[in-house]
């Protein structure tokens, strides 16, 4: 992994002695709330409905044993005992204490961890395939890729005040795992004809109020111009994005707006002006953070017991089915944790199972956790001679939900439970169809699915993406949730559509089984998921199922 | 006639802790809404958030809500309003806990 070097060190040290200092002026009443704000959010503080919530990056998703520990220590010591991770793969706490945020800083900066640039108009955390330096289906590694982002786009003096939020996330794999196509930036390691990787660079994806599936707009750009292309990207953006509307700020409407032509014109005339100025130290720094992400000695050793356990266990057999994935090296998996168990908060996890979890990567995981963006903990290299025993404890632990990928394993945002701005809640409306489904114990003959919750038209529960997404919303003063079908996060990327009017609070969790039930009898095989039947047969069917009553009333 | 005013709370975040607090008749800020100042006269509700944004450092955010006159004192009228009264749905806690 990845250390801060002396420069690194220094940089979070003397952020958090700023912030330190801006804290102290804030209590004491030398800021106003109006001024000290946009200090706090370059901080990743946050004002919520409730308390305070620092949003803490998990840079591309990576973290250690000891890091997991502290994110523990400071859940218990500063919080109230829990975290909750997100689709950007942070972890946000939601009850910190204003005079305590310095101190939460500096506790983070023990483990070179920080919140910087996780708000504010600025690039965020950039994010990547959580399945990074272990998939199988990988050209290579991004999180090298990743880290130089990170360390340019940190404190960069020309990107610090950006017509908007920007996101960056990469992936080094054919299957897209990291979401590329709702990104401002995504990235997608491909081989050109000579076999070189390299990169097709997206461009204008989204999400929020205008959901937006990102264009191409370099099929491949070798890795040695990541870095000036990147830059130049971000600097016409910075000065051909709208600063007059912020719901017309994302790059996404300027590349609407001004079409993806005029950018590729741009950009690519911007880049051969800032390419000049690249002497090559970002490649000397880029091979520096490679050998830093080089992968760990992996056992050559017998996947003893691995099968009979399985025969012996069918708990254990299921856990296996559907939580673990094809690692790259010979004898090895990929574990997802759930944090999704039944009727539990999505993403949400204790400090002692965080303490759980580092302790398991400790021992049998080579010291490696990542953050999925699909509010899971990964084990990225796991010995299948090991994954009897990692179960065991993940179970002693409440860990063990052998759900990934399933109808209950669902992205939710905090919604009107945390969130100032949401117009509804979605972590109820999360927890009621993980329960129902389970009760009605037909979840593994329902097969892939993702249901995908956001609290208001912001979409950080990825509805548009979700198979299923659902919107709450405020209609009159009433939660109102909305149904969107057909969306996938995928390198299929396609966003939801519409399905009919919205439901109750307490319709929604009946109109979700109803409409899950239903795909039951219209799929073609037990093969065939829900998206690839809602794909066959369209929107009709579904809606039929959603508002039979509608139907009746029709045909009459 | 003027046209109606529906009755109003002026509520805000807490300082340090962040969690919800109404402002009283008394200039004080309660973090029980039944013990806020229901304001029924629209530019007495002005006022009076003019008056509680100056206190920078005790509060953050303040703004006017809506709210009607219960048996116990003021009430939320929407569920957003009522939320910030307990906490949220998903743990006991925040001031439902107490
Ligand atoms: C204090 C809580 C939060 C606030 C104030 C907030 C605010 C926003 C806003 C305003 C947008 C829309 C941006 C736009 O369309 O330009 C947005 C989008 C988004 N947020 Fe959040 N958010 C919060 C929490 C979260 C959480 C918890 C997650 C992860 C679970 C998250 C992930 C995202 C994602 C993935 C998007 C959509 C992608 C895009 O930027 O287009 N946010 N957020
Ligand atoms: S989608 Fe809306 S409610 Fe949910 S976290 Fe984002 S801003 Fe808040």
């Amino acid at each position: 992994m990845y250390k801060y070097n002396d420069f690194d060190e220094a940089f979070v040290r003397s952020r958090v002695a700023q912030f330190r200092g801006q804290v102290e002026r804030r209590i004491d009443g030398s800021l106003t709330e109006d001024e000290f704000k946009p200090l706090r959010l370059m901080n990743g503080l946050y004002l919520q409905l409730h308390a305070y919530m620092l949003r803490v990056a998990v840079p591309y998703g990576t973290l250690n044993s000891a890091q997991m520990r502290q994110l523990a220590y400071i859940a218990d010591k500063w919080d109230k005992g829990y975290g909750h991770f997100t689709t950007r793969q942070n972890i946000q706490y939601n009850w910190p204490k204003l005079q305590d945020v310095p101190d939460m800083l500096e506790a983070l900066a023990d483990v070179e961890m920080h919140a910087i640039q996780t708000s504010g108009n600025t690039i965020r955390n950039v994010t990547a395939d959580h399945f990074a330096g272990a998939a199988a289906d990988e050209i290579e590694d991004p999180r090298a890729i990743a880290e130089l982002l990170r360390q340019w786009s940190t404190d960069h003096p020309e990107f610090q005040f950006l017509p908007r939020k920007f996101k960056i996330a990469v992936t080094g794999a054919a299957e897209d795992r990291a979401v590329t196509k709702a990104h401002d930036i995504g990235l997608r390691m491909v081989r050109n004809d000579a076999g070189e990787p390299g990169f097709e660079v997206i461009v204008g994806g989204g999400l929020g109020r205008t959901p937006m599936v990102g264009k191409v707009l370099r099929d491949f750009l070798p890795k040695a111009d990541l870095l000036p292309y990147c830059e130049a990207i971000v600097s016409v953006y910075n000065l051909l994005g709208r600063r007059d509307n912020k719901y017309k700020a994302r790059i996404k409407i300027t590349v609407h707006e001004n079409g993806l032509e005029k950018i590729q014109e741009l950009v690519e005339d911007r880049f051969t002006t800032i390419r000049a100025g690249f002497s090559g130290h970002d490649q000397e720094l880029l091979s520096e953070i490679e050998t830093a992400f080089a992968p760990p000695a992996f056992a050559a050793k017998p996947t003893d017991g691995y099968e009979a356990a399985r025969l012996a266990n069918p708990a254990f057999r299921s856990w296996t089915d559907t939580n673990l994935s094809e690692h790259k090296a010979d004898g090895y998996a990929i574990v997802s944790i759930s944090i999704k168990k039944h009727g539990a908060t999505p993403g949400d996890a204790t400090s002692d199972q965080m303490r759980v979890m580092a302790e398991l990567a400790e021992k049998y995981g080579h010291n490696e956790l990542r953050i999925s963006h699909e509010q899971n903990v990964i084990l990225p290299h796991v010995h299948k001679s090991d994954l009897a025993k990692v179960y065991a404890a993940l179970r002693e632990a409440d860990l063990a939900t052998a759900n990934i990928g399933l109808v209950s394993d669902i992205i939710a945002c905090p919604g009107m439970d945390y969130c100032a701005l949401a117009t509804a809640r979605s972590i109820p409306i999360a927890q009621e169809i993980a329960t129902r489904f389970d009760e009605l114990k037909i979840e593994h003959d329902i097969g892939q699915l993702k249901i995908k919750i956001s609290g208001c038209i912001n979409a950080c529960g990825h509805h548009h993406v979700g198979h299923i997404g659902i919107l709450g919303l405020d209609r009159a003063g009433v939660e109102n949730y909305q149904i969107t079908l057909g969306g996938d996060g995928t390198q299929t990327t396609s966003i939801g559509e519409r399905a009919g009017p919205g439901f109750s609070a307490e319709e929604i969790v009946p109109a979700i089984e109803r409409l899950v039930t239903g795909y039951l009898d219209l799929r073609d095989s037990p093969a065939e998921t829900f998206l690839q039947t809602y794909r066959r047969l369209g929107m009709e069917p579904f809606k039929a199922i959603l508002y039979p009553a509608e139907d009746k009333a029709n045909a009459a | 006639m003027a046209r109606s005013f529906t009755p109003k709370v002026v509520t805000a975040n807490a300082l340090l802790e962040g969690d919800a607090v109404w402002l009283t008749e008394d200039n004080t800020w309660t973090r029980d809404i039944r013990e806020a100042e229901l304001i029924t006269d629209e530019a007495h509700g002005d006022l009076r958030l003019l008056e509680a944004q100056a206190r920078a450092d005790e509060i953050a955010g303040a703004y006017l809500a809506d709210a009607k006159s219960g048996e116990d004192g003021p009430e939320p009228t929407h569920f957003r309003e009522a939320f910030r009264t307990r906490g949220p749905s998903n743990y006991h806690h925040g001031k439902q806990a107490g």
